[in-house]
């Protein structure tokens, strides 16, 4: 374990983007106190530390705050050097933050759009989806991770398509997880879940399937919350 | 040059994206090959060097592209970090609430500030969307007052990451203050920020590039003149 003074992670154990940071802080080995947000009823410790967000994952180190799962990725990248997450090479720094806004930018909301869509909708919204699988499977082709050899900063960032995506399959009953049309990426999440740091940090997937019946039910009733 | 010889930038004059990268090629005093969109049109060169958003600002490097406007300005900081002083913050923390500000003007603010620009009455929407982009600017001069440590600019002594993410949106504010006749600036409210844009406004990097209000206001017009064009055939 590597310590380098007092780190806490405020998160919640469903979400994502919350297990990204922890799977970077498990790769580098360092020691951390893991506090459970009740999203329901938010403590005043997560509201002092992101007043404007109000949301996990919030990063505590020496007592200074960091927001946003990709700005808490680059500063853990940056303070603890060992195990680097982020290529040096400028050029490959820009990629691997690329397919990361990717992520968030596009594959994000296209698993969105599926999950809640309904009916004549549906088709359309997967077809958006199919896309940003083409554009991840083009990117991966000819190697194991996004990050090459190892997995990298993208690979953390994505790696929620490796779990979370099947979940949303099963919650929403479709299926886009090709291996015929989408073979690079399919492997991808098959390698990507072998990584121990990853493996040995995951939700249960019954827990999480029924969590995110429950979201899903919540929100199709009341489409605006 | 440092890094290679060829560089090329494909972007716009009006959009403050690209005026992001070409305030960072200027900061480290790279010379570039702009070549401008017409507006409304994607070149061939744009549509083959960003197949994935098909969007401006594309900067390419030895034939290489680089997309997404602040990382391109990263991008620039890593391969030219010889060449005038850091466009990132120096401290691991101070990078982070940087990089925390411009994310959450390009997700929460801007997009509040482009309804101020499209706004075609003076509705609840609109009025939302004002008042969205007043408490940004109040969250912003806190920002302010704690980046700069009594400094010029958010980056402390010269223009840096956070000036560069919420300066190139300056001109498009007064341009939406115009053409929505809506006041958003206030002078009482925000001195930190007023001050803090005229000396971005008139730093060397910047101020052959920033366009003028009544230029982006004919234009912000002309696309939108388009748009309805469009949506009404």
């Amino acid at each position: 374990m590597v310590s380098g003074g007092e780190v806490k992670l405020f998160g919640m154990w469903a979400s994502p983007a919350v297990r990204r940071v922890e799977w970077a802080l498990k790769l580098k080995g360092i020691k951390y106190e893991y506090v459970e947000e009740d999203i329901s009823n938010k403590s005043g410790a997560l509201v002092q530390y992101n007043p404007i967000n109000k949301q996990v994952p919030v990063l505590l180190h020496n007592g200074k705050p960091i927001v946003e799962s990709l700005v808490i990725l680059e500063y853990i990248d940056e303070v603890w050097k060992h195990h680097p997450i982020l290529p040096k090479d400028p050029y490959e720094r820009a990629m691997a933050r690329f397919w990361a806004a990717y992520s968030e930018d596009k594959c994000r909301d296209a698993v969105r759009r599926v999950f809640f869509a309904e009916g004549g909708e549906r088709a359309k919204a997967i077809e958006c989806l199919e896309e940003t699988l083409r554009a991840l499977d083009g990117e991966l082709e000819g190697k194991e991770f996004f990050g090459g050899e190892n997995i990298g900063f993208s690979d953390l960032v994505l790696g929620w398509m490796a779990f979370w995506l099947g979940v949303s399959e099963e919650v929403a009953s479709f299926e886009v997880l090709d291996p015929k049309k989408f073979p690079w990426f399919t492997s991808w999440i098959d390698n990507f879940l072998q990584v121990p740091a990853i493996k040995e940090n995951l939700p249960p997937r019954d827990k999480t399937v029924a969590f995110f019946h429950g979201y899903r039910r919540l929100h199709l009733a009341a489409p605006n919350c | 040059m440092a890094g290679g010889q060829e560089l090329k930038l494909l972007g716009l004059w009006a959009s403050p994206f690209v005026l992001r990268s070409r305030i960072a090629l200027n900061l480290k005093g790279v010379g570039y090959e702009f070549l401008e969109e017409v507006p409304g049109t994607k070149s061939e060169l744009l549509l083959r060097s960003n197949p994935v958003y098909k969007k401006m600002p594309v900067l390419i490097h030895n034939g290489k592209p680089i997309c997404e406007s602040m990382i391109i300005v990263q991008y620039i900081d890593g391969v030219w970090d010889a060449a005038g002083p850091s466009i990132l913050p120096s401290d691991p923390y101070d990078r982070a609430i940087a990089r925390f500000w411009a994310v959450y003007i390009d997700d929460k603010w801007f997009p509040s500030l482009i309804k101020i620009i499209k706004a075609k009455a003076d509705d609840e929407e609109t009025a939302e969307a004002r008042e969205q982009v007043i408490a940004g600017l109040q969250l912003l001069e806190e920002a302010f007052e704690k980046c700069s440590k009594g400094k010029d600019f958010f980056g402390g002594e010269s223009v840096g990451y956070l000036d560069i993410a919420f300066g190139c949106y300056w001109g498009w504010l007064k341009a939406g203050e115009k053409m929505a006749g809506i006041k958003l600036l206030d002078e009482e409210k925000t001195p930190l920020l007023m001050g803090w844009a005229e000396r971005f406004c008139s730093a060397d990097a910047v101020k052959e590039l920033m366009p003028e209000v009544d230029q982006l206001v004919e234009f912000g017009n002309m696309i939108r003149a388009r748009q309805n064009a469009a949506a009404a055939n």
